[in-house]
């Protein structure tokens, strides 16, 4: 479990492209240069990134409409990203997806998902395969406390158990469903404790430390490999932003939203490592300045690049082959 | 070549199809039966018996229960399509499918265009469908319209034992997602099936009948229905060609186009209430596309616009009926 300095920087430098990726977003949104909604993971980096850091290619994670951190984390091409979010035909789903929907199987993404509670059932799907070929590979859904509530999401957790399949499920809590508070919306008194009993382990864990998250999915990794079955994680996390960029988020004070900030994941991180002399400031600030650059040039190219042409795109690949 | 029921259809396609195949598993509710209960496990093979003794043949590992939980039944299918298996899920009755639909037309059906052509998503949903049981508005409904009307899936709906093999292999080989609506009422009917697997193509329709006087248009169990029609009109002089689709997407247009080209009458029947039918759906293909061939005015046979009802009385004046057929095809055939 213990991390070199070269995990510590790949943790640091996929922390900050999500920050950075997201806080483009926001910004190329006010322009105009992004079409209908996005909903970014500001404030939630060290959930996604504790959560993928020890998963392969051939893991498999399905995530959420706040889905962009979920793909950085598990690679996905930030360029292409980019691209897909502003419908370009270059886009890693040639601009037919859209934010909501970015997926790259051959990363072991199957989807950011626009219908709340959508990933839970396929991941115990993807969990099967790897049960039954043997491959010791896990399936990952992730889900907002929001989800926590769909009904999909209960079938999905009672159906892992029953077949005991490598399903890791995580409950990242933000503390909001949409824009209705959680401590509402989630009617049992503790939504690791509901989990619970459907029959698997539940651990709640800090979402904004990275370190503490990493951990709790190894122990979920080591049960759910070991044949064991599912295993579950509530990420306590922060929502920087509103539900969508633009929400004026009225519903929240503006002490909460300090809160949130004060409890950013990033100088959390930064100080552990410096101060445990493990990296250096100086360290973490070239990887800054290299994910802004990457940044600043996949948004550029992005705006300039073209979008699909109907001609060819409108119609194709809704099927493999329709006779 | 042997006789053999639909049923019996059914359950060779999947077990010559498992044989063949690693990848295929099924799953759904009762599938293998009685797992973990007192008596023996394996024993039901479905409410119907379509899929008995593939659990003693393959084993749990490919054949398993689920909870009665179709959504999670539905997305584990498709998250194990999207990761290399090709999974056969079964709802039990097709009237099951609105606890699941985002799962069918939200997920499986959009993946492909969503995600840029890049996933790949081969699974069959299998779903009991239709009336005539007497068993009232909840399990009854034919549905396939709400499918059909869904880019991304393919749907069948086999009209006798032949089809119901052949067009249940293609689907599984299919990398499309695949509905297949098999019929309730036709699983006892008997008809010449080979012994070896074979497929149907989907979009490739069946002329069951031919004739020169009027083109009578049905699917899966009104395909029957409608031969019976043709046989009672031959008595009166009135040669009827029966079309059947086989497929309601893809729809084969042209083989309905042609046959409209040759009769200039077309009736189009279908278990289905009306609004939004396929019967509107070939209507209005066939008005657009074939309207310099009609002769008569486009007749559809459908149900009403009710829920399926109990009382067997009123289910059946629900169905169409061959009578009701014919009487369509005689008028269209008065009219000139």
């Amino acid at each position: 479990m213990q991390l070199s300095r070269e995990d510590l920087k790949r943790a640091y430098r996929l922390m900050f492209t999500i920050r950075a990726f997201e806080e483009r977003v926001e910004k190329e949104f006010a322009l105009g240069n992004i079409p209908g909604f996005s909903h970014v993971y500001l404030g939630q980096e060290a959930s996604g990134v504790g959560v993928c850091f020890d998963l392969a290619d051939d893991d498999y994670i399905g995530s959420t409409h706040r889905g962009h951190g979920h793909c950085i984390a598990k690679g996905v091409d930030v360029s292409g990203m980019m691209l897909e979010i502003m419908g370009k035909a270059g886009g890693v789903c040639g601009g037919k997806g859209g934010s909501m929907h970015i997926a790259d199987i051959s990363k072991g993404m199957l989807g950011a998902n626009a219908i709340v509670g959508g990933s839970p059932p396929i991941a115990v799907g993807a969990a099967l395969t790897q049960k039954l070929n043997k491959t010791g590979k896990v399936a990952v859904a992730f889900s907002g406390d929001g989800a926590s509530n769909q009904g999909t999401t209960f079938e999905a957790l009672n159906m892992a158990v029953v077949l005991k399949v490598p399903a890791i499920f995580i409950f990242e809590n933000n503390g909001y469903g949409e824009h209705t508070a959680a401590s509402y919306a989630v009617g049992a008194p503790s939504l690791a404790e509901r989990v619970r009993s459907f029959g698997m382990p539940c651990e709640v864990v800090d979402g904004m430390d990275f370190f503490a998250v990493r951990e709790a999915m190894g122990r979920a990794l080591e049960h759910a490999r070991a044949g064991k079955g599912p295993y579950a994680l509530e990420t306590m996390c922060k929502r920087f932003l509103g539900h969508f960029v633009g929400d004026p988020q009225a519903y929240r004070t503006p002490e909460e939203l300090a809160e949130a900030r004060a409890a950013d994941a990033l100088p959390r991180f930064r100080s552990a490592v410096t101060g445990a002399s493990l990296l250096t400031d100086a360290d973490l600030d070239e990887i800054e300045a290299e994910v802004l650059a990457l940044v600043e040039a996949s948004a550029v190219a992005a705006v300039a690049a073209p979008m699909p042409d109907p001609e060819r795109a409108l119609t194709r690949d809704v099927y493999i082959k329709y006779a | 070549m042997s006789k053999k029921t639909y049923l019996q259809a059914i359950n060779e396609a999947m077990r010559q199809e498992m044989q063949r195949d690693p990848r295929v598993i099924v799953l759904g509710e009762d599938v293998a039966g009685g797992q973990q209960s007192s008596g023996e496990p394996g024993g039901v093979g479905s409410v119907f018996g379509q899929m008995k003794g593939l659990f003693h043949e393959f084993g749990p590992e490919r054949v398993f229960d689920t909870p009665i939980s179709e959504s999670a039944i539905i997305g584990a299918a498709a998250g194990a399509a999207l990761t290399g298996l090709r999974p056969v899920a079964e709802i039990m009755f097709v009237d099951f499918v609105g606890v699941c639909f985002d799962q069918i037309y939200n997920q499986i059906a959009k993946f492909r265009y969503m995600f840029g052509g890049r996933a790949k998503t081969p699974l069959v949903i299998r779903m009991p469908a239709g009336a005539g049981f007497r068993a009232a508005a909840q399990h009854s409904q034919t549905l396939h319209p709400l499918f059909t009307a869904v880019p991304g899936l393919k749907v069948v709906m086999p009209s006798n034992p032949y089809d119901a093999k052949g067009l249940l292999i293609q689907a599984i080989r299919d990398d499309d997602p695949v509905i297949y609506l098999e019929s309730k009422f036709l699983f006892g009917m008997e008809g010449e099936v080979p012994d070896e697997p074979y497929r149907v193509p989907f979009g490739e329709a069946n002329v069951a009948r031919e004739g020169k006087d009027v083109t009578l248009v049905a699917f899966g169990a009104m395909v029957p229905r409608a031969l019976a029609a043709a046989e009672a009109l031959a008595r009166d002089g009135i040669q009827a060609e029966v079309v059947d689709p086989r497929t309601t997407s893809p729809l084969d247009e042209d083989t309905i186009l042609e046959s409209v080209e040759k009769t200039g009458r077309l009736v189009v029947i279908d278990e289905s209430p009306p609004r939004c039918s396929m019967a509107s759906d070939i209507a209005g293909l066939v008005a657009d596309q074939g309207f310099k061939f009609l002769k008569a005015p486009i007749k559809l046979v459908t149900c009403p616009h009710t829920p399926v009802p109990f009382a067997p009385s009123l289910e059946d004046a629900y169905l169409p009926t061959p009578e009701r057929i014919a009487a369509a095809a005689r008028a269209a055939r008065a009219y000139a």
